[in-house]
C-alpha cells in the first residue's frame, strides 16, 4: 500500500504556502503531522495532485497565552500540548483531551490546527474548542479572518476552509472563574471514543451561573446540549440535580448508532460521563 | 518558490551511517527503509498507524514510518531496530526481550523496541511505558504480559548499572 502519484513541495515560508494554495487551490492539500491524511492517502481515499508540507516552516508551532485566549500555533504537535505548563495551568482540560488523541507514538506527529482542520467527529480537541467557544484563525494572499468554531467545523470531515486558506493557530478563550473538564469512554485506551464530553461550570456563590457541555464522538459534529445547560442555572450542583442532568443529556442527544456502538448506547454513555464529570467537579470544590 | 516535484534527492543519517538517495515524493519512509535500504528489520503490517508494527525513531522520537514519507526525514537522524544490536551483541533492552520471552513470532518486535527506546530516553518511567506505549502496538501472541516483565527487567539491571 503507498499513496497514489504526487507533486510535493516543502514550503520554507507561510507565504510560499499562501502562494501555492492561491496557485492549485482544490487541487492541493496541507501536510501537518499526516497522522490523518497519510493513512487516507495510503488507501487511497485521499488523492491530493499537489502537497504542501508545512513541517520545515519556522513560527508555526508556539503555546501563548494573548489576553483572555490560550493561542495554539497550527503546528504545535499534541505531544507539546500534553507536557506543556501553560496548558497544564490555564486549561488543564486540553491537556487530559489531548493526552487521550492516539498513542504516545502518533501524538509524535499530530499537530493542533491538523487535528481540529481535519473535523473528525470522534476527535476530542474539536469538543473542547466547542466547550470553550474558541476559534480558529484562517490565512490566505487575500488576508487573515477569525472563524468561531461553530462556523469553521461543518460536519464529518469537513471545515469551512476556503481552498487557498490555511489555518494558522487555533484560539481557546480563558474563562475567568470557570472549570472545564474533559473525560470519555472508548473501547481501548487510545481508540476513538464512542463517547466523549467537555464541560465547564461558573459555580457563583454555590449555585451554578452558566454551564457548557459538549459531546463528540455521538454526531457529524461537536454536539452542544444546551438543555442540560439550562437546567443547571441558579441550581446547587449536588447529587440530586447531576442525577437529574445526566437524564436530560441522555434525552436531548441525538446520538448515531454503527458497528461499534448503537445509538442508545451512546446516550447512556454521554449520561455516564455528564455524571462523572459533575461529580469530580463537586469533588474538586470540596 | 519551488515548482511542486515528483522525484527529489534527500539526505541523512540512518543508524549513523549517511545516506544519500533520489526517491520519488510517494514512497513511504517505511518502504525507502526496506526496498531502497534493504533495512527489513522495520516491518510493515496495517500501513495506517494502526498496529505500530514499523515504529522507528526521527531525532530520537518514535514514529509510525508508515505515516511519513521518505522526502521527509532529509536531513534528519532515523534509527530502526537494526541500529539497536545484533545477533550474539543484543543491546540491553533486547536482551531483556529475550530473557524474559517478550516475543514469540516476533513480528511486532521491532516496533515494540524502538517505541521503547525512544520513551525511554525522553525519561518515561516503566510503568508510563508499559500502559500508554504498548497501548500503540499490537502483539497478538504474547499477551503483553511478558513484554511488561521485560521492561520491568530492563529498568532493573539499568537501574543498577
Amino acid at each position: 500500500m503507498r499513496p497514489g502519484a504526487f507533486r510535493y513541495v516543502s514550503a520554507i515560508s507561510l507565504d510560499e504556502v499562501l502562494q501555492n494554495l492561491s496557485e492549485f487551490g482544490d487541487e492541493s492539500t496541507l501536510l501537518a503531522g499526516g497522522q490523518s491524511l497519510i493513512p487516507l492517502m495510503n488507501l487511497r481515499l485521499a488523492r491530493p495532485e499537489v502537497l504542501i508540507d508545512l513541517n520545515r516552516i519556522p513560527g508555526l508551532a508556539g503555546i501563548d497565552i494573548v489576553g483572555d485566549q490560550l493561542r495554539i500555533g497550527a503546528m504545535t504537535r499534541a505531544v507539546d500540548v500534553v507536557t506543556n505548563s501553560t496548558v497544564a495551568g490555564s486549561l488543564p482540560a486540553l491537556s487530559r483531551a489531548t493526552a487521550f488523541i492516539g498513542h504516545p507514538q502518533i501524538r509524535n506527529r499530530t499537530t493542533i490546527g491538523g487535528n481540529i482542520s481535519h473535523a473528525d467527529p470522534s476527535s476530542e480537541l474539536p469538543g473542547v474548542l466547542a466547550a470553550l467557544e474558541g476559534s480558529v484563525t484562517l490565512r490566505s494572499i487575500r488576508g487573515e479572518r477569525n472563524v468561531g468554531w461553530n462556523d469553521f467545523i461543518v460536519s464529518t470531515f469537513t471545515n469551512s476552509r476556503e481552498p487557498d486558506e490555511m489555518v494558522v493557530d487555533v484560539r481557546f478563550p480563558l474563562r475567568t472563574g470557570w472549570t472545564f473538564a474533559y473525560d470519555e469512554v472508548a473501547p481501548r485506551h487510545g481508540d476513538y471514543p464512542l463517547a466523549g464530553i467537555c464541560a465547564g461550570v461558573q459555580i457563583v456563590d454555590g449555585v451554578v451561573r452558566e454551564m457548557r457541555i459538549v459531546a463528540v464522538g455521538v454526531s457529524d459534529r461537536p454536539v452542544v446540549l444546551s438543555e442540560v445547560a439550562q437546567a443547571s442555572a441558579g441550581r446547587e450542583l449536588d447529587e440530586t440535580l447531576i442525577k437529574e442532568l445526566s437524564k436530560i443529556g441522555r434525552e436531548e442527544l441525538h446520538a448515531n448508532g454503527d458497528a461499534h456502538a448503537s445509538s442508545e448506547y451512546r446516550k447512556w454513555l454521554v449520561g455516564t460521563l455528564i455524571t462523572r464529570i459533575l461529580g469530580n467537579f463537586v469533588l474538586e470544590s470540596r | 518558490m519551488n515548482a511542486p516535484q515528483t522525484v527529489m534527492d534527500i539526505n541523512l543519517i540512518v543508524n549513523g551511517v549517511q545516506v544519500s538517495r533520489e526517491v520519488e515524493v510517494r514512497t513511504l519512509l517505511s518502504t525507502f527503509l526496506r526496498d531502497d535500504l534493504g533495512l527489513t528489520g522495520t516491518h510493515v503490517a496495517c500501513e495506517h498507524g494502526v498496529c505500530g508494527s514499523c515504529t522507528i525513531l526521527v531525532d530520537s522520537q518514535s514514529v509510525r514510518s508508515c505515516l511519513l514519507l521518505a522526502v521527509q526525514v532529509d536531513g534528519t537522524n532515523v534509527e530502526t531496530v537494526e541500529g539497536l544490536g545484533s545477533l550474539g551483541s543484543l543491546s540491553p533492552l533486547q536482551d531483556a526481550m529475550w530473557r524474559e520471552h517478550g516475543l514469540q513470532c516476533g513480528f511486532c518486535t521491532p516496533g515494540i523496541l524502538m517505541s521503547i527506546e525512544g520513551e525511554v530516553r525522553s525519561g518515561a518511567s516503566a510503568e508510563a511505558i508499559c500502559d500508554e506505549v504498548l497501548s500503540g502496538h499490537l502483539c497478538r501472541c504474547t499477551g503483553y504480559q511478558n513484554i511488561r516483565t521485560a521492561i520491568h527487567a530492563y529498568f532493573a539491571t539499568k537501574d543498577e548499572s
